[in-house]
């Protein structure tokens, strides 16, 4: 019987002074990991981008909006009557239901802002203090709005990184006066240029107080409502608990809708998912590629050295030995392949977080897996084939392998 | 007749060739007593070396009872063999089979490695075979840095390093030019000397008149098998 340690110095030879089929071999089993694992890897940073532009809005915040959006298919009721407004009284009643922690209602509207001679047209968001925490938005300098009941206006206003550069440029902004159309208002705040979130671009926006907000745009509905709830209660229940309220108030006529960020997500992430199957296809072709390229390299190999198994088996090792000393070379050589495949496929996705901060770029775990483990079962699997037929074949038989070619 | 090495018995051996079947051997009577040095001769395909592949155990005969050292070794299953090949029997290639990654001395070695011996006995033996063979300055060259007759002469210490009852040799010097191929012989003729049964296959009319017995082959059978007293001429 053949010693251990010897099975393993006569394997790592055969690996050491063959190099260029080793190295062959190696980066065919390597670049049929690394494709894999970056696909999926690349993919999978995608969705979790995604995934995180939206919990950025919170998980926990509801969104209610003015009209009756049917799910249930079908054309949105064109005729009949309007929707009406969502009020602030509305907004505010909200607070009276023990699960709702927070409300921040929101007009939005594109007013002209001007400072002097500077004037220009851009989003302007009426809402409360409340809003800056659940958008999770940051202040480069000064504060956030005050806290005001709120059917209280104030001539405070909180302006976007991209405006303060176009209206400011190098002047500092805070206690500044700015126009917007005729109603004027001082800077207490600049947001922290984060760019954008859920395709609203905060960096271009001027945010003030609702009812100021009310008074320019001479109206009495919000666009949107949103809600900071305690979750733990479940959010299908706080959802219906906020329909009834509003049901009430509202004469019996639900006319109101309410979004859970998690619906949309959900819808988000099934398309996501769909992509990133696609990329795992994508990976699995180029697995399968990379294992037929394995299959060859390996056959070649090892019928190559039909002639030495039968010399081994002439000098005495018996089949099961002859057997066992390939499959362990090629166990050795899969660990090694598989392993710099997912080594260099981590160093390339470390180097896209690096170039791409904000998207995370990882692997799953399933696809690393899987990838090593059809490199593995290919290297295995078709060094033992032949390996094997070699090995039980009489001596005389393989022995000659090298003389007939 | 009890004392004998290798005692074969009505051994048939029947290859198809295309469609022709061809008889290799043909009830093959032969009995080889320990230290004996035999010359297989014959025409190409005459079964010489179908006769010497069946006594080295690298094939097995069709029927018939093929006794090597006190046991029948036919109805053995390939491993039982490989362990005989391992203990008993040393082979000689005309094309040297050694394994071109690994060095004179590993070359050398590897019987030991495969039958589970110990590194530092390995030394040991490995030595003295080595200094024998004339091959100090050459140990850790590899095959492809060796000329004919120095890889014919790793081949034979790997063949001997078992120390085997039988060494089995097929044309030994066909890749040779006459002086390698002469030391060779010699260094085949001196293991003999020393105890070792040597069988030898041959197309060259010269080495096969050295040996002590003559076996002549044709179309599987023994048509010749003369024995001389005299020492090698």
């Amino acid at each position: 019987m053949i010693r251990t340690d010897d099975q393993l110095r006569f394997a790592l030879r055969a690996m050491l002074r063959q190099r260029f089929r080793t190295i062959m071999q190696l980066i065919a089993m390597s670049i049929g990991v690394l494709a894999v694992v970056l696909l999926t890897g690349l993919g999978e940073g995608g969705r979790q981008y995604v995934l995180g532009e939206f919990s950025s809005l919170g998980k926990d915040v509801l969104i209610m909006l003015p009209g009756r959006k049917e799910t249930s298919g079908g054309m949105p009721p064109l005729s009949g009557e309007g929707t009406r407004d969502i009020t602030l009284q509305d907004a505010q009643s909200l607070l009276r239901l023990p699960e709702v922690e927070r409300v921040a209602p929101l007009i939005v509207g594109n007013s002209e802002i001007s400072r002097g001679s500077l004037s220009r047209e851009s989003l302007v968001l009426g809402t409360n203090q409340a809003f800056f925490d659940i958008r999770q938005m940051k202040l480069a300098r000064g504060q956030a709005l005050p806290l005001l009941p709120l059917d209280q206006p104030s001539p405070v206003c909180v302006i976007g990184d991209t405006l303060r550069k176009e209206l400011f440029a190098a002047e500092s902004p805070l206690g500044q006066w700015l126009g917007v159309d005729a109603y004027r208002c001082r800077v207490i705040g600049v947001l922290e240029d984060t760019g954008t979130g859920l395709g609203m671009n905060m960096s271009d926006a001027l945010i003030l107080p609702v009812a100021s907000a009310m008074q320019i745009f001479n109206t009495q509905g919000m666009f949107r409502v949103m809600i900071d709830v305690r979750a733990a209660q479940g959010v299908a229940r706080i959802t219906n608990d906020i329909e009834q309220l509003m049901t009430e108030r509202r004469n019996g006529l639900l006319d109101v809708t309410i979004v859970t960020p998690d619906s949309i997500m959900r819808a988000f992430d099934n398309v996501l998912s769909i992509m990133t199957f696609a990329i795992a296809g994508i990976g699995a072709i180029s697995l399968f590629v990379a294992g037929v390229l394995i299959m060859n390299m390996t056959l070649i190999t090892v019928s190559q050295r039909t002639a030495e198994i039968g010399l081994l088996k002439a000098l005495g090792a018996a089949s099961h030995e002859v057997r066992s000393l390939f499959i362990l070379e090629a166990v050795m050589m899969s660990l090694l392949g598989g392993g710099l495949g997912l080594s260099l496929a981590q160093l390339c996705l470390w180097g896209a977080r690096l170039r791409f901060p904000d998207i995370p770029f990882a692997a799953p775990l399933w696809a690393s897996a899987a990838a090593l483990g059809i490199a593995m079962l290919c290297g295995l699997l078709f060094s033992w084939i032949p390996a094997n037929r070699a090995a039980s074949q009489a001596p005389v038989l393989a022995l000659q392998h090298q003389n007939g070619k | 007749m009890s004392d004998a090495l290798i005692r074969v018995n009505g051994v048939n051996k029947t290859f198809l060739l295309g469609n022709e079947p061809v008889h290799a051997l043909n009830n093959i009577q032969l009995q080889i007593q320990s230290g004996e040095y035999l010359s297989v001769m014959g025409p190409s395909g005459s079964g010489k070396s179908t006769l010497l592949n069946m006594l080295g155990l690298l094939d097995v005969p069709d029927n018939g009872e093929y006794w090597l050292a006190g046991a029948d070794t036919v109805p053995m299953d390939e491993e039982q063999r490989a362990l005989y090949r391992r203990q008993q029997i040393g082979f000689v290639f005309q094309s040297y089979h050694l394994i071109p990654r690994l060095s004179a001395a590993e070359n050398i070695e590897l019987p030991l490695i495969l039958a589970g011996i110990a590194p530092a006995e390995r030394k040991k033996r490995l030595q003295p075979i080595i200094e024998k063979l004339g091959l100090d300055s050459r140990a850790g060259h590899l095959p492809n840095q060796l000329s004919g007759g120095q890889r014919q002469r790793v081949a034979i210490g790997r063949a001997i390093i078992m120390k085997p009852h039988l060494l089995l040799a097929d044309e030994p010097t066909g890749n040779l030019d006459s002086s390698s191929g002469a030391e060779v012989v010699a260094l085949l003729e001196e293991l003999n000397n020393e105890g070792i049964t040597l069988v030898v296959v041959t197309h060259d009319a010269d080495l096969g008149q050295r040996a002590k017995r003559r076996i002549r082959m044709v179309d599987g059978v023994i048509v010749q098998d003369e024995k001389n007293a005299g020492a090698n001429a």
